[in-house]
């Protein structure tokens, strides 16, 4: 046996025997799912494709969006990590590498949006108590499935499925499957949560590799923008909120085709839309291609 | 061998975060940790001074609360501060005394409350069980037996193992003796029954509690707390049960004790009674979320407002 086959040999039993497939690079997100959605954002009383439970939506239809300003605390608070998925501003992936065995240990991330940082665990090591704090990011370990890589995030702080106010709590369990294929990533985000919906909701989201992006510090400072009294709370008490049929008159859409709950997602739902007709042409959202050139009516 | 025997203990504790018997060790900040035990939290505050500890839990707790207290601490408790009369918050404070204090009279531990608690216990007509399971609670004249430090201007402040800690009251929340506890340094914050971020509050109108000096109270939390980054972190806050919680999470807490409280206002407002207030259950999305009576809830919140029984 040659020095060179001893050599390629050894190399071989020494590499995982595993796939690998490395995700590190600089990430655009692709927004040619649910774009209006993600970069005008969600029309008010918009819960359609979600499958929802009568607790969400009460939730949603309560919410108020003065919040995001009156109170504080909301001004400068990130997406969890599931949602930050959704593309809302670029991504920096890279490897943590055990120098001693050249193991990888995690995959980390950096968002532009509120400069969110995540650590995707893969040395095995177990999530932590339920009596733990949570965090906006979760916890996340990952196991690879051939060459797609599983990932579960527990731990995470009450949020949104949606920014118009569909909540997702502190209780659900987010899977995520990352596939690559050549300057692709897709990410498949499976959301169990035992408190407001009634079954999994699984959204697909789309990146392209662009090394050249540079990602800018996002910066956000607090303080009071309205005289208020000491802990007020926007909300709309429940059966006043006037914005929740917008979006059905606006799109052409049956109302209670708006209001979501998992039976509107399926195509059999249709037969119960029975002499609906789809507005002749589209002209609100029509041609987003950017969060700065949609056709609002 | 004595610190031999502390680091594997607490070794076996500190990663896996779990001691035997349902009683859990977690390390929050600075010097202090939170113990996850039947009766809910208890915050300690260890040093070369001693030990501070934060509600003591059950009487039938106090062996492994005790135990896991030593997983941080050889010292002698000088400190115990209860944040309310609550039997789960100050029923273990004699056994803790007993197991954990100093042997010397002279340095008993101090243990403080605010002077309502003592008022109430030692009020005429009180009632002697504590708990509906009277085996593993503690009388009302043994707790207030453990009280010898009471004070009356807020904040009560220290300095104990280097460290500010600051003990606020809060009137007329949970019950009009409710007290946090603020470790300056390491930044925490251990609240009580104030905010409970898995269950719904209690409001002990009995013991004069009321809906908006709870929400008060929670404002008040949120006054003291800074949050980290993006609003994570920062300031932590031990709640009287449930995990460990930082600004946001009482936010969310906060958020939902007003938007109920603000429709139950509105329904008080439009003549109806309790059980057509309870029939409307407003607090019906917050149901799957938040463990606890929503009726007991709703009842209280309607006393406290409309001041009067249906």
């Amino acid at each position: 046996m040659s020095k060179t086959t001893l050599l390629l040999s050894a190399t071989l039993l020494v590499a995982p025997v595993f796939a690998q497939i490395d995700f590190s690079g600089e990430w655009a997100p692709l927004y040619h799912e649910d774009a209006p959605e993600r970069l005008p954002g969600p029309e008010l009383g918009d819960y359609t494709e979600l499958p929802i439970n009568d607790a969400a939506r009460l939730r949603a239809d309560s919410w108020d969006a003065d919040r995001i300003s009156v109170v504080e605390q909301y001004q400068c608070r990130p997406h969890g990590s599931d949602y930050s998925m959704r593309g809302l501003g670029n991504m920096r992936i890279w490897r943590d590498i055990d120098p001693a065995t050249e193991r990888l240990t995690a995959f980390r991330t950096h968002m532009l949006a509120w400069d969110s940082e995540r650590t995707v665990y893969m040395d095995g090591r177990p999530h932590p108590p339920e009596y733990a704090n949570h965090t906006w990011q979760g916890f996340s370990t990952a196991v690879w499935e051939g060459n797609m890589l599983t990932i579960t995030t527990t731990h995470l702080k009450e949020n949104y499925i949606r920014r118009n106010g569909v909540p997702r709590s502190d209780q659900a369990t987010v899977t995520e499957h990352w596939m690559r294929h050549g300057d692709y990533l897709t990410v498949v985000t499976v959301i169990d949560d035992p408190v407001f919906l009634t079954e999994p909701l699984v959204r697909s989201d789309n990146w392209y590799l662009d090394p050249g992006q540079h990602i800018g510090v996002f910066g956000c400072e607090h303080a009071p923008e309205l005289p208020r009294p000491e802990g007020v709370v926007p909300n709309h008490l429940p059966g006043t909120n006037p914005f929740l049929r917008e979006v059905s008159e606006w799109y052409g859409l049956p109302y209670e085709a708006t209001r979501g709950g998992a039976e509107t997602l399926y195509p059999e739902y249709r037969q119960k839309l029975s002499g609906y007709k789809a507005p002749p042409k589209c002209d609100r959202y029509c041609t987003c291609t950017t969060l700065f050139d949609c056709n609002l009516r | 061998m004595r610190l031999i025997t502390l680091a594997i203990i607490c070794g076996s504790c500190v990663w896996s975060y779990a001691c035997a018997q349902d009683v859990h060790v977690f390390p929050v900040q600075g010097n202090v940790s939170m113990i996850v035990g039947p009766g809910g939290n208890t915050t300690v505050q260890a040093g070369k001074e001693g030990i501070v500890v934060v509600d003591t839990q059950t009487p039938a707790a106090a062996p492994q609360i005790m135990a896991a207290i030593r997983t941080l601490s050889a010292r002698s408790i000088i400190w115990i501060i209860n944040t309310s009369l609550d039997a789960d918050h100050m029923g273990g404070n004699e056994a803790l005394i007993r197991l954990g204090g100093s042997t010397e009279a002279s340095e008993r531990a101090r243990v403080v409350t605010h002077e309502n608690v003592l008022n109430r216990l030692v009020a005429p007509g009180a009632p002697q069980a504590r708990v509906a399971d009277a085996a593993n609670s503690s009388s009302r004249v043994a707790d207030a037996a453990s009280i010898n430090d009471t004070y009356f201007r807020s904040p009560k402040d220290f300095l104990f193992n280097g460290e500010p800690v600051m003990v606020y009251h809060i009137p007329a929340a949970h019950t009009d003796g409710d007290s946090i506890v603020l470790f300056r340094r390491s930044d925490v914050l251990s609240v009580g029954d104030l905010f409970t971020p898995d269950r719904y509050p209690l409001i002990d109108l009995a013991d004069g509690g009321s809906v908006q000096g709870l929400l008060d109270g929670l404002n008040k939390i949120l006054e003291i707390a800074v949050a980290g980054k993006y609003q994570e972190g920062g300031t932590f806050v031990i709640p009287g049960h449930g995990r460990l919680c930082d600004e946001a999470d009482v936010v969310e807490f906060r958020d939902m004790v007003t938007i109920i409280r603000d429709r139950v206002q509105d329904m008080i407002k439009r003549g109806m009674t309790l059980d057509q207030v309870k029939a409307g259950k407003p607090s019906r999305d917050y149901d799957t979320q938040y463990k606890g009576s929503p009726d007991v809830f709703i009842e209280a919140i309607y006393k406290s407002l409309a001041g009067r029984k249906p």
